[in-house]
């Protein structure tokens, strides 16, 4: 039995169903994001340190940034 | 315990939901509590490829309840006396810690989690990752000069997160309903990924790349490339901000007008 394949490992491709523009009135690509709209829809790729939860880091996370919200993707806890 | 923590910032919180279910991989040492061979261990791990039942533990806060979790590889790198070193893909949710101790259960002789380290989490490898330090001090030189490419040493687009979601590309026009909870409908759809059948979570992204929403499909993605009409895709969580596109739809008021 072939084994599961992983969520990154899969491949996908782009299908067109139908072809349109998108207007530079509204709307901003995510990497032309400036200052503060840039960092409220940001995310860190965090290397956490042994010792505290990962709730003490992403804490500590927001104070550095000075956030009023963050949260976490997965628990690494001992 | 260390390794990738992918930490949302402000609104990107709400992409969380796509990361809790998507994969992570970890290096694991596993300390035997007897002398083994090597090759009796490598027979064992690869027994618990695929699936694996796991119960979680009282102190999670997750119902403690028998459920299966998908182990996608389990890769023997090394063993060095009683430690072994190893590899494993697995589905969020799945603890390694309980996986070590079945491994040890079903060698005889017992064995626990020395210790492990995340080296991913989702599209999020350690590769790319940073330490608080890097952010402390990114941070300070994008405070002190207004220099944006400071802000991208650190911070990644919440995009990012959604890499490994299949992804639908909708019009402009279609984008200010779907913040508003609207269902997608098949004339909104411009570019959508293969392999899609129904009930799959999809990113809805505008042509400029941004999440609008995370969905879930009602048919399959064939379907969706043939029809004219009709909902393709429930919106099941809005991450973009009403408004940010122009209102382009009625509210059913005026439409009875």
């Amino acid at each position: 039995m072939p084994r599961t394949v992983a969520p990154w490992e899969v491949k996908r491709e782009l299908l067109v169903k139908a072809e349109d523009k998108t207007s530079s009135k509204y709307g901003c690509s995510p990497e032309a994001r400036q200052a503060d709209d840039y960092l409220q829809h940001g995310v860190v790729n965090l290397d956490k340190p042994s010792g505290p939860s990962s709730h003490e880091v992403a804490a500590w996370v927001k104070r550095i940034l000075k956030l009023q919200a963050v949260g976490h993707g997965g628990t690494l806890e001992a | 315990m260390t390794g990738v923590l992918p930490v949302t910032l402000g609104d990107a919180t709400k992409v969380v939901q796509a990361l809790l279910y998507s994969g992570k991989e970890y290096a694991c040492v596993m300390k035997l509590h007897a002398d083994v061979s090597d090759a009796c261990v490598r027979r064992v791990l690869e027994e618990f490829e695929d699936l694996v039942y796991q119960r979680p533990p009282l102190r999670a806060s997750v119902k403690h309840q028998l459920r299966t979790r998908r182990i996608y590889y389990l890769d023997f790198l090394e063993m060095d006396g009683r430690n072994v070193l190893f590899r494993v893909g697995c589905e969020g949710g799945t603890y390694i810690r309980k996986l070590c101790y079945d491994v040890g259960e079903v060698l005889g002789c017992g064995a626990h989690m020395q210790e492990l380290r995340r080296t991913r989490a989702g599209p999020f490898i350690e590769d790319d990752s940073v330490t608080l330090h890097d952010v402390a001090y990114w941070f300070g030189e994008w405070e002190g000069s207004n220099d944006e490419t400071f802000l991208r040493r650190f911070v990644q687009p919440m995009e990012n997160a959604l890499a490994l979601v299949p992804k639908i590309y909708i019009r402009d026009s279609a984008v200010d309903a779907i913040c508003y909870g609207a269902r997608l409908t098949a004339p909104g759809v411009l570019r959508i990924e293969s392999g899609l059948v129904k009930g799959s979570m999809v990113a809805i992204l505008t042509l400029k790349g941004e999440a609008v929403a995370l969905g879930r499909t009602v048919m399959d993605v064939e379907e969706i490339m043939t029809i004219e009409h009709g909902v393709v895709a429930t919106t099941e969580r809005v991450l973009m901000s009403r408004g940010t596109y122009l209102r382009c739809w009625k509210s059913g008021e005026k439409r009875n007008d």
